[in-house]
């Protein structure tokens, strides 16, 4: 498996990073370093091997479906790049 | 009284109880070690005013008489711990000016038993490194150096920070978090301990999330006993982090009797690698000896998918962080970039996250983004999470088989220079976790102990790896280990 320029480019858009064209190669070739390095897995015989899921197997903890916190619109947004009228502020997405 | 900076932690306990010297005595001696500390880089953001506070509230405690084994013991805290007020920036540009307007569970605890906050540790950006160069406050120095040389050495990564401001007596002790070794891979470049406990003794509620099936905390500090207190005011379930166990937090402290008579000592021939230094084989062989002396019984034991662990981290670790990291959006929290007329969100998260992640933050989201997307999902994360049930399941065989413990090395070779491992090639610099990455994989306890110097004259670090939920009886061997070993070289004041 090799990436090619398009395929990092892809990569870096599904990422929300914004790679420029001309660091698309050294980021190809980083690519493919770490990925040639992880391919020694397919050496391994995984045939009827679970994925792992969790490490310590326990029961996950149940608690009563209610709220137990909230109330603190103003300590959510005091660490917002921009914040207005109570709510977080981003470009229009809209047209 | 002078000096007290260099007290370990129950040293500094029993002297408080004593009435030898107060808290406040302590953190003085502490802020005026870091201030003086400059050139290590290991305290990032001071608190001086809190420790103060903490130190004041702690000794009117101690005057009442009944206060818990970290009363009044000033400590620092790795940066990628939220605290209440502080700047918390995991050491990464896109959490310039954060600060939480919570407190982690960790230093809850830590603060609800006495514990004095004397500042934030650097570390490598978002927990991601393993020499502490790819911090946004720049490189953490070690306070070790090679014979007569002055070039500057890593104190080890992710925990670099911490590792350094212990080894340095900055402060008694100090929280770390280990993903793939980055509390005792640190740990044993500076000749501290340092312990991974069982994956959910600590929970995770507030600390800045890397690789949660993988993330865990623990102590740093300058011995075994003081990694056993400090263990135990970190640890305990917690109804916010839906991982963390709900079972009782022993007395790790009462639990060092130094009789490891019986034990069974598990030596993993997968991890005699090619290329390992003599020096390294020698302590670990001394190490064994060591052991063997004590009472235990050393068995050779087999651990086959050992060769597979980094490569599987490298894949479920990246896989979770992209995962994690997805959050840092420019909308919340942190930093957003500032955009051109015409520009949209989208223009928005790309170049936040291009402005505010450095690079090997940059490759590791990408490579996980690869991992899980479309197509390559099986073959790739699937296959992963597959031989990770292999690599566990290695370690249940040895302990059904009755081993109590496994002995390794900690780290490939001892510290080595900053800028010394090559960035372009990340594969040289993960190999440094090649000994302690298995641990995470299978969710165990693993503690370093400092057993030796090398030729330079460094620290070299021993790993200690238990079964899940016994780190009383790890600490016991690690402790008895420790004593047999005899390390007290410290660095020699440059800074």
């Amino acid at each position: 498996m090799s990436i090619d320029i398009d395929t990092a480019r892809r990569v870096a858009k599904l990422a929300r990073i914004r790679v420029e064209e001309d660091a698309l190669p050294a980021l190809a070739s980083e690519f493919n370093a770490v990925l040639g390095f992880i391919e020694q897995l397919s050496e391994v015989d995984v045939e009827g091997v679970e994925p792992m899921t969790s490490v310590t197997p326990q029961r996950l903890k149940r608690r009563k479906d209610g709220v137990t916190d909230g109330n603190m619109q103003e300590k959510i947004l005091k660490n917002a790049p921009d914040a207005r009228e109570g709510f977080f502020a981003v470009p229009k997405v809209v047209e | 009284m002078s000096d007290l900076n260099k007290l370990t932690l129950s040293a500094a306990r029993d002297g408080l109880r004593a009435k030898d010297f107060t808290s406040s005595d302590l953190t003085e001696a502490c802020l005026t070690e870091i201030e003086g500390a400059g050139a290590l880089n290991a305290f990032v953001h001071n608190t001086p005013e809190i420790a103060r506070e903490q130190a004041k509230a702690a000794d009117a405690r101690l005057a009442e008489g009944d206060a818990p084994a970290m009363c009044g013991l000033p400590i620092g805290i790795k940066d990628l711990f939220a605290t209440k007020g502080v700047p918390t920036q995991a050491a990464s540009a896109i959490l310039e000016g954060f600060r939480p307007e919570y407190e982690s569970t960790i230093t809850s605890k830590l603060f609800d038993a006495g514990a004095v906050m004397l500042g934030k540790l650097n570390m490598d950006e978002f927990a991601m490194g393993s020499s502490n160069e790819t911090s946004t406050y720049g490189n953490a120095v070690s306070p070790w150096r090679r014979g007569n040389e002055d070039t500057p050495l890593t104190p080890g990564g992710s925990s670099g920070g911490s590792a350094s401001a212990v080894s340095a007596d900055l402060c008694l002790a100090a929280t770390g978090t280990d993903t793939g070794g980055s509390i005792r891979q640190p740990a044993a470049f500076t000749g501290i301990v340092g312990i991974k406990p069982t994956y959910g003794r600590c929970s995770r509620w507030g600390v800045v999330a890397f690789a949660s099936s993988l993330d865990q905390a623990g102590p740093m500090t300058k011995s075994v006993r003081d990694a056993a207190i400090m263990l135990e005011a970190m640890c305990g379930h917690d109804m916010k982090d839906s991982t963390s166990a709900d079972l009782p937090v022993p007395n790790f402290e009462a639990l060092l009797t130094g009789d490891i008579r019986g034990k069974k000592i598990g030596i993993p021939k997968e991890y005699r690698l090619d290329g390992t230094p003599d020096e390294i084989v020698k302590l670990w062989d001394d190490g064994a000896a060591m052991l063997k002396d004590a009472g235990a019984e050393i068995v050779d034991i087999s651990l086959p998918h050992t060769k597979y662990a980094l490569p599987t981290y490298y894949v479920i670790a990246p896989a979770e962080a992209s995962s994690n990291l997805a959050r840092y959006d420019g909308v919340r929290y942190g930093h957003r970039a500032t955009l051109a007329a015409g520009e949209g969100i989208n223009d928005m998260y790309e170049k936040t996250r291009a402005e505010g992640f450095g690079h090997e933050v940059q490759r590791r989201v990408m490579v996980g983004t690869y991992v899980l997307s479309a197509g390559y999902y099986d073959a790739y994360y699937n296959k992963a999470r597959k031989v990770r049930t292999l690599i566990k399941k290695d370690f249940e065989d040895a302990f059904a088989a009755g081993v109590d413990a496994i002995l390794t090395p900690a780290t490939p070779s001892p510290a080595f220079g900053l800028g010394e491992v090559s960035d372009s090639d990340p594969i040289q610099m993960y190999l440094n976790d090649v000994f302690t990455v298995t641990v995470n994989l299978a969710g165990l306890p693993g503690i370093s102990v400092p057993t030796g110097v090398s030729a330079t004259g460094l620290p070299l670090g021993l790993q200690l790896i238990g079964k899940p939920w016994e780190e009383g009886d790890l600490l016991n061997i690690a402790h008895s280990l420790e004593g047999a070993a005899g390390f007290v070289s410290k660095p020699e004041k440059w800074w």
